[in-house]
């Protein structure tokens, strides 16, 4: 074996197929759906059961209900304490772990595939007859309550809350924090949360996800055999969440005296998970600010070396989440940073990316779909995101036709949809004595000053 | 593990288990033994193999043993910038077409600097090893030719705000650069800063570009782990073709001294006051490095402090005296000199930071004097253990522990006599541990106090 000339660059073999992996779904006679994918790699299964019950399905003046009763699930059911299913969990070795996002609550299991059978039971347990005891809600609220006091000195959280303040309408539950504000939080009695289980959770808006070390059958006997005689009807329809986007465009300052940089935030309520749009959009963002090679780093980082680094995003929910572009940048360039980012803002929606920026995303996107799910824990993420917004059953299987497929004419097109200079909206949580003059010479927007407090408070 | 056995030690059997993969066991792993085959290139560079085929995927991972602890005085973060110069191109590479090219190929990439070591890493479809190896090859290779003045400026200036974003503007940020101060004398080559200072940032030069690079970057003092979908005989024949006209170093520059006390024989202590709303404990012990026999009774330890929500911090701080919003233990992996057993704990709402600090110190006050149950041995290794499986799931993950044990044992397989290492400890050997290691003289603690601001007295 010799050495070659490294001015020549290698060329690629034959791609290898790749498929996700397969999956079938059950609805057994009491509701409940069942999704199985058999992935026996290693003795491993990872199991989420969904529960139609996202933040968004908090009540008005109830905001946090849907987070607060997720914690509360894993602490006791029937004669077991919180800290006693804590230990019979763990010394299987397996994790039970509970929350809430926008869309669904979630209990998560992971285990030996050995212990399925024990562990399964006891996340049955944990969702079907919870004890909801008012010790560990107590305990559990002042939890709360200190990560929301710990999140006035965060300025990333500070910049993702003040963000969606000012993007949505006030009083508008996407202006607020899912696990809800303080004074909503400290207003939570148990009774709230007892109702919102009582609601919500049914075997008719639960879908039960197995990935891994399983069969079909064994899985579907299981659950079965665990969940089959949970009862319950249908909940109402969550009402949909407002989303009118705020009135005027504007600039807000999140007080940090002495910040030596500032967390910025600038765009507006972007589309939701279900719009026609979505893989153009997936591109697009790519181009602008997915990609460590986008417009917005590139020119943040690698030319202005503004920032450690720029990104944007959509935060894709069942309803019309934000869309922002994010950087945190010296206090110095603040104004030039935001300049920058509103100037890559115009051009994703003035001319059509060029053929190397597309074919670069394409192939990315495109490349790294089997990297995406050599876990138990990403496979099952992505079949749940399949069931809370009702993807069809060949999404997966179609997910990269349809990422090649986006062309840039497309991209534009979807710019121009879904990207608005006149609803913009720029936060940046830094020192005011620095940033404010810049900020107002910009000329985009008046700038308002806020106190941490106000953002996360009430 | 259920099943599991020790690697024989064996390479003829190493072989053939590899031969035999995928036709002999249910799993990916059979008894959860990851295959491994290992060469050498006459240049030094030492390369790890670890063949499957369940994804069309493969990981490609590369280690220098070099990091913070080998900069020289006055250039404090220099490992660090420097491993950023990396993704700036080499002789056949512009700048920022490292990332590019990945990711054109459809992988994901990066690196990271720590205390002793740097790592790069790619992951790609099976079909792109050639472009993965031919990139970490050209600037291993010939780095130099493509250093600019203007790169390193930039770079210089993104670091500094990778600083201000990781440790300046983060509340309890410091902790970084404070815990390692106090817990190795001034001396030691863990002491400084791993991110560095603004000032010793700002003194980096290209002279120091071409040094560190001489000095540390070289075949010998590296290693490469290749873990997935690939064909040994084809991954062998680029290896050699992209890596084997790299020279070796001809004069290998000398290691620090990392030897220290094996305790540090009386307790210290250090108040920082930050910009946070709730006081955080972080208390260090000392304990025997990484790899030994002691340090896995020290991990198992840590375990039973304070992973999940059965461990004895979480048990007693968090959910019985409810001084704590949450609470952890984990340890720094060193394997120079000693290493640090850490557990910290954030104070509940209206929790004062002596009544924070009081408690934990009484915890590890019971833990020394009581020692440890055999039901707490049992969760702890039990959790362990389907960690140590989860673990193999990734094949980037994979590679990544390759080429630590190769790295600091010179013994990629290392890997796989971890869950028997793991099973070997006691509970006598976890409770004489918690008596010799974690009595108040041998920790320091760390106490992060809220800097009240004057606006907020004002509210």
């Amino acid at each position: 074996m010799t050495t070659v000339d490294m001015s020549v660059r290698p060329t690629p073999g034959a791609p290898r197929d790749y498929r996700f992996p397969a999956f079938e779904s059950v609805t057994l006679s009491n509701g409940l759906r069942v999704v199985v994918a058999p992935v026996h790699k290693l003795p491993l299964v990872t199991v989420l059961a969904l529960v139609d019950a996202g933040s968004v399905a908090d009540p008005v003046g109830q905001e946090g209900v849907a987070q607060l009763t997720a914690s509360l699930l894993t602490e006791g059911t029937g004669d077991l304490t919180g800290a006693q299913l804590a230990e019979l969990v763990e010394v299987m070795g397996s994790s039970l772990d509970a929350g809430a996002d926008w869309d669904s609550s979630v209990v998560k299991l992971t285990t030996l595939s050995s212990r399925l059978p024990e562990a399964i039971a006891l996340l049955a347990r944990v969702l079907t007859e919870p004890s909801l005891p008012d010790d560990e809600f107590q305990r559990l609220r002042t939890e709360r309550l200190a990560d929301l006091l710990q999140q006035r000195s965060e300025p990333r959280s500070l910049a993702d809350e003040a963000f969606a303040q000012a993007i949505y309408a006030p009083g508008a539950r996407y202006a607020m924090p899912d696990g809800g504000t303080e004074r909503s939080v400290r207003a939570l009695t148990l009774d709230q949360l007892r109702a919102f289980y009582d609601d919500r959770y049914s075997p008719r808006s639960t879908t039960v996800v197995l990935v891994g070390d399983v069969s079909l059958d064994a899985g579907v006997s299981l659950v079965s055999l665990v969940l089959g005689s949970w009862s319950g009807s249908l909940p109402a329809a969550c009402a949909p969440p407002d989303t009118t986007s705020a009135a005027a465009r504007g600039i807000r300052i999140v007080r940090k005296a002495d910040a030596p940089q500032s967390e910025l935030r600038v765009g507006h309520v972007g589309p939701p998970r279900l719009t026609d749009d979505y893989f153009p959009l997936v591109l697009c963002n790519a181009i602008l600010g997915g990609l460590f090679s986008s417009r917005l780093n590139l020119n943040l980082r690698e030319e202005h070396a503004y920032t450690y680094g720029a990104h944007s995003g959509v935060d894709w929910r069942r309803w019309a989440g934000p869309f922002s572009m994010d950087a945190a940048v010296q206090s110095d360039v603040s104004a030039k940073a935001v300049r920058e980012i509103l100037n890559e803002f115009d051009r994703i929606r003035a001319e059509p990316v060029t053929a190397s920026e597309l074919s670069l995303a394409i192939s990315y996107l495109d490349g790294v779909f089997p990297i995406r799910f050599e876990t138990t824990r990403a496979i099952a993420s992505a079949l749940a995101s399949q069931a809370i917004y009702g993807l069809p059953a060949d999404y997966y299987d179609s997910y990269r036709a349809k990422i090649r497929a986006v062309t840039a004419d497309d991209i534009l097109r979807v710019a121009r949809t879904h990207l608005d200079p006149a609803q913009l909206q720029v936060v940046a949580v830094g020192d005011p004595d620095a940033i404010a003059e810049p900020l107002t010479q910009l000329g985009i927007g008046a700038v308002t000053i806020i106190d941490p407090v106000d953002t996360l408070g009430s | 593990m259920p099943g599991c056995r020790l690697n024989d030690g064996m390479p003829e059997a190493r072989d053939s288990a590899l031969r035999h993969f995928g036709a002999s066991g249910r799993y990916l792993f059979v008894h959860m033994q990851i295959p491994i085959h290992t060469e050498t290139l006459a240049n030094g560079l030492r390369v790890t193999y670890s063949e499957d085929h369940v994804a069309p995927l493969v990981a490609v991972n590369l280690w220098y043993h070099v990091g913070s602890a080998n900069e020289r005085a006055g250039r404090t973060g220099f490992a660090h910038l420097f491993e950023h110069m990396l993704f700036q191109g080499s002789a056949n590479v512009q700048a920022n077409e490292h990332f590019e090219l990945v990711q054109r190929a459809g992988g994901t990439l990066n690196g990271s600097t720590w205390l002793d070591r740097t790592n790069y890493f790619e992951t790609v479809p099976s079909n792109q090893l050639a472009i993965a190896l031919w990139l970490e090859a050209d600037r291993m290779g010939s780095l130099l030719p493509a250093m600019t003045q203007q790169k390193l400026d930039t770079q210089r200036e993104v670091v500094k705000n990778e600083r201000r974003w990781s440790v300046d503007n983060q509340p309890y940020g410091t902790w970084w650069e404070k815990l390692p101060a106090l817990t190795y004398p001034s001396t030691h080559p863990y002491h400084h800063s791993l991110i560095g200072s603004m000032e010793h940032l700002s003194e980096a030069s290209l002279e120091d570009v071409a040094e560190f690079f001489a000095t540390w970057y070289t075949p010998d003092n590296a290693v490469l782990s290749i873990a997935g979908d690939f064909d040994p005989v084809e991954a062998r024949a680029l290896v050699q073709q992209y890596f084997g006209g790299i020279p070796r170093n001809p004069s290998p520059p000398s290691r620090p001294d990392f030897s220290v006390p094996p305790r540090f024989d009386r307790a210290l202590r250090e108040v920082v006051e930050d910009d946070v709303q709730l006081p955080r404990a972080i208390v260090a012990m000392r304990i025997p490095p990484s790899g030994s026999d002691a340090w896995y009774a020290a991990s198992v330890a840590g375990a039973i402090l304070g992973m999940r929500k059965g461990s004895r911090f979480f048990r007693r701080l968090v959910r019985e005296l409810q001084v704590a919003a949450d609470a952890g233990a984990y340890t720094f992996d060193l394997t120079k000199g000693a290493d640090l057993l850490i557990v910290d704990a954030t104070a509940n709402g209206g929790v004062t930071a002596d009544r924070l600090e009081q408690a934990v110190h009484d915890e590890l006050d019971a833990f020394a004097l009581d020692g440890v149950t055999d039901a707490e041995l049992a969760r702890a290794l039990a959790l362990i253990e389907t960690d140590f499986v989860s673990s193999l799931q990734s094949a980037q993950d994979r590679a990544d522990t390759l080429s630590k044990f190769a790295t600091y044992f010179g013994d990629p397989s290392l890997v796989n006599e971890q869950p028997g290492r793991y099973r070997a400890v006691t509970a006598a050997q976890v409770t004489a541990f918690a008596r010799e290691w974690c009595m108040a003289s041998n920790r320091a603690t760390l106490l992060y106090v809220p800097r009240i601001v004057a606006q907020e007295n004002a509210e």
